[in-house]
């Protein structure tokens, strides 16, 4: 089946059931998506599918389609997309691994909320789970990123 | 220092390492204030090249002796060293070392990570490197100029002469051949330009790509992924497999049996897992398979009411119990819990070559190098020396990845010598929820009697709860006449016990099976739980505030009233709240710090809201202000996890939760504003890891108690449950 990740096609080989997440990691090499629990609750999978947020962990290749799929090496070129320089700028990292799924849910609530509220933020990351607890830095984070963006 | 192969580097260290203690030897882990009493100044300087690596791009490449998994030491370390070397910090690059016996943990002799001890184990080591390297940079460039080393200076990666200059780059070459010098000055603290200023993270770019690297991202050609078929009960072993269907699956490659289980080896996870849901195997459970929860917390509160083996003693407990004025009693419980790190255990190998070439390469997030490459070596059966471990980011490590058993490095060197492949033992998120290794459960009785002032006059607490380190290397230095060490800290040494004339605190190690380890704050994790919860009861009863009933019984102990003090001032104690909300406050000392938090909550039905938890810390000098902030912050959502959700239990041997559904852990809607204010100090450092989590469930649980009279002595706290 063909499958659009960060802007270019690949014909991938996989099994339509398979999860989007284990085609991104094991067949496309795309590592930065992470996987954490396998039934959507963490949200560490979480990559775009036409900017929409999903969790790659329950999503069947199968269904992808046509869709536009990003990962976090997608998100941007340099590595500065204003949730990213944000993420930086709050000091917000510390074992990392939950951040991709993070990072991806704010990119996609702000890209269709500029200026979110906190409980607005607080809903769309509920979903994201970070063991470590980075949840105030990710709050202030995603509000400098709005601003970053000029929103 | 320049242009160091890996393989010159190797040499190097197995030279300059010459006999350095052997993996065990030296290594103790005493109580925090014991450990910092008995800490020993390095009788040798470290070999700069082991640590560091100028190149001639500029580029300073600090490899690090201990593990990266969140807190911090990625930029602490770099900034011990970078204080002394005075370079550029923007050209400062951080890797973690391989696993050598030059890198053994200063104090314990084996490399490791843990005991929220890197960065005062490190504080000396780093510093002098930085130190060495500099005064050999100065040396070389003073040679070329054929000057007085004394006349020169540095600046931000520059030797400077008059008005002339040599960046580090240009003289690592000749640098690297001068003999270090053999003592070296450091810094006085009024000199310091880096420690003790807020330094952002120095591994934000790759982790917020997806450029970093952890143990579950490695890949590389004819890499196999394998999952493991574990027995649904702890001890449990395999009677007979069928493994028909899961050869049919396509994709996977094999499926071989090892100690712990069967496991399918395929090209990818999915496989693998499809693979392992279609085994047939028929396990022989054994013993553990009739574990029950509530017949356990029988029969801890059955041995709880016998005397145990003496963890502290002092004066006639019972005869001050018997004149005492009045007398307060009470049992308290924590469950089971698992450190539930982000990313799930994993572990790749490689097994290649034979005989004097045979080599065993292991990728992996580990917190124990040394003992995971030991006992690679033994599984593999070949030399530590013939094992390499490259350590990955760990994406969370709480102890987990700190393991005297190894169980998941040794597991997955089994089954790559099974399978004859390399591949990557996969955990899922079930497999690590219900794979052991938990914080245990504990079950506390206290008996204390108080005085006619309100304060203990004798005190009697008894401790139930698996022993961490039974069966262990850790055994035979840190269970001593029966008591484990760190089943005690915090409780047989804590300053309210030491403060009342009798007391007696005793402890019972039953094991009923189930694999056990430090969970982050290790025995504080339910110490400070009681004692502050206790403490609390004790102001109540004798009608005083529990700010006022604290620093009474802390008054010979400046540290921990210290921060009892602003703690208590920061979060306004004593003064009004908004409608509804209520404070509760703790205080404790661990890994070498002393926390006070105070928690405002307020309860609406049977939920329990927490909006603000203030933590006051004297964690000594502070070498990173940002990172022991980002740690406090981190503990309290830990310790909150716990404190309102985290419990295993058992059920006819098995382990009942699995996932995040029914192991929840605190979300960012339930995040406190948390605010951490660092006591200033000139004392030696302390931890910051792990003490952050042990004040929280007392503190907050206290807060519950000043919000609805209700003493809650059982963690998770609930607030339906009798009292």
């Amino acid at each position: 089946m063909k499958l659009r990740v960060n802007g270019r096609e690949h014909e991938v080989s996989a099994p339509e059931e398979m999860p989007l997440l284990w085609v991104l990691r094991d067949v496309l090499g795309l590592t930065g998506t992470k996987f954490g629990c396998g039934m959507a609750q963490c949200g560490a999978c979480t990559v775009h599918l036409d900017g929409d947020a999903v969790r790659s962990c329950v999503l069947p290749v199968g269904s992808v389609g046509d869709k536009a799929v990003t990962t976090i090496e997608g998100l941007s070129t340099d590595g500065l997309h204003p949730v990213q320089r944000a993420w930086i700028e709050t000091d917000v990292v510390q074992c990392g691994y939950c951040q991709p799924g993070q990072i991806m849910t704010a990119a996609a609530l702000l890209r269709v909320n500029h200026k979110p509220t906190d409980a607005e933020i607080d809903a769309a990351l509920s979903g994201n789970l970070c063991r470590c607890g980075t949840y105030q830095r990710i709050r202030a984070a995603v509000r400098r990123a709005s601003q970053i963006a000029g929103g | 220092m320049n242009g160091m192969t890996d393989l010159t580097r190797r040499e190097f260290l197995k030279t300059s390492a010459g006999s350095a203690a052997g993996l065990f030897i030296g290594f103790y882990l005493p109580l925090p204030s014991l450990l910092h009493a008995q800490e020993q100044p390095a009788a040798k300087l470290p070999p700069p090249n082991a640590f560091l690596h100028i190149g001639t791009d500029e580029t300073i490449t600090v490899l690090l002796a201990h593990s990266e998994m969140g807190q911090g030491i990625w930029t602490t370390l770099p900034m011990l060293l970078a204080e002394e070397l005075d370079c550029d910090w923007s050209r400062i690059h951080a890797e973690h070392a391989p696993a050598e016996p030059v890198y053994a943990h200063t104090a314990f002799g084996l490399q490791m990570t843990g005991g929220s001890t890197t960065t005062w184990s490190e504080y000396d080591r780093y510093r002098q490197v930085g130190a060495l390297a500099r005064q050999m940079l100065i040396q070389a460039a003073a040679k070329q100029w054929g000057v007085d080393p004394q006349s020169c200076r540095t600046e931000n990666g520059f030797v400077i002469h008059g008005g002339e200059k040599l960046s580090y780059g240009k003289l690592a070459e000749a640098a690297q051949q001068l003999t270090p010098p053999t003592s070296v000055k450091l810094k006085t603290s009024k000199e310091w330009k880096r420690i003790g200023k807020p330094t952002k993270r120095l591994d934000s770019p790759e982790k917020v790509t997806g450029r970093a690297q952890f143990g579950m991202d490695v890949r590389f050609p004819g890499l196999m992924t394998a999952l493991v078929a574990r027995a649904p009960v702890f001890g449990g072993k395999v009677k007979s497999f069928n493994a028909e269907k899961a050869r049919a699956v396509p994709g996977v490659a094999t499926v071989v049996q090892v100690p712990s289980g069967v496991a399918v080896v395929a090209q990818h996870f999915w496989a693998a897992k499809l693979g392992r849901d279609a085994l047939e195997i028929d396990w022989d459970l054994g013993p553990a398979a009739t574990l029950d929860t509530d017949k356990m917390r029988e029969e801890l509160r059955a041995l709880s009411r016998s005397p145990g083996a003496k963890a502290a003693m002092a004066g006639d407990v019972d005869a001050a119990m018997r004149s005492a004025k009045s007398k307060l009693e009470a049992e308290y419980e924590v469950p089971y819990l698992a450190h539930a790190t982000m990313e799930p255990l994993n572990c790749t190998v490689r097994l290649v070559g034979s005989g004097e070439q045979a080599r065993c390469e292991i990728w992996t997030g580990t917190q124990f190098q040394g003992p995971d490459q030991a006992a690679a070596a033994k599984v593999a059966g070949l030399d530590p020396k013939q094992v390499t471990i490259h350590t990955a980011f760990l994406g969370g490590g709480f102890g987990r990845r700190a393991n005297p058993r190894s169980d998941f490095v040794v597991e997955a060197v089994q089954v790559a010598k099974a399978a004859g492949m390399p591949l990557k033992v996969v955990w899922t998120r079930e497999d690590d929820m219900r794979g052991g290794f938990y914080r245990p459960m504990w079950l506390h009785r206290l008996s204390v009697g108080l005085g006619s002032d309100g304060f203990p006059v004798a005190w009697r607490q008894t401790i139930v709860g698996q022993s961490l380190l039974e069966g262990t290397f850790f055994e035979k230095m840190l269970v001593k006449d029966g008591v484990d060490l760190t089943s005690v800290e915090g409780a047989a040494d804590s300053p309210y016990v030491r403060a009342t004339a009798n007391y007696l605190v005793d402890l019972h190690s039953p094991n009923p099976g189930i694999p056990v380890l430090w969970w982050r704050s290790v025995g504080h994790s339910h110490t400070a739980f009681v004692m502050e919860s206790f403490v609390d009861e004790l102001a109540l009863k004798s009608k005083k505030d529990p700010v006022e009933y604290r620093r009474r019984l802390l008054k010979k102990h400046p540290r921990p009233l210290g921060v009892l003090n602003l703690a208590a001032q920061k979060a306004g104690w004593g003064k009004p709240l908004p409608k509804g909300h209520h404070r509760g406050i703790a205080v404790h000392e661990s890994f070498g710090s002393f926390i006070a938090q105070v928690a405002e909550v307020s309860v609406t039905g049977d939920q329990l809201n927490i909006h603000r938890v203030v933590c006051a810390v004297d964690c000594g000098i502070c070498v990173n202000p940002a990172s022991v902030a980002a740690q406090m912050e981190g503990a309290v959502v830990f310790g909150l996890s716990a404190a309102l959700y985290g419990e295993l239990t058992f059920k006819e041997g098995r382990v009942q939760q699995s996932n995040f559904h029914d192991y929840p852990l605190l979300r960012v809607h339930e995040m406190p504003r948390v605010e951490a204010y660092i006591v200033p100090s000139s004392e030696k450092p302390g931890g910051i890891g792990e003490p952050g989590v042990a004040p929280v469930a007392p503190a907050v649980a206290n807060a519950v108690f000043a919000a609805t009279g209700k003493r809650l002595r059982r963690l998770p706290l609930r607030l339906g449950e009798p009292a």
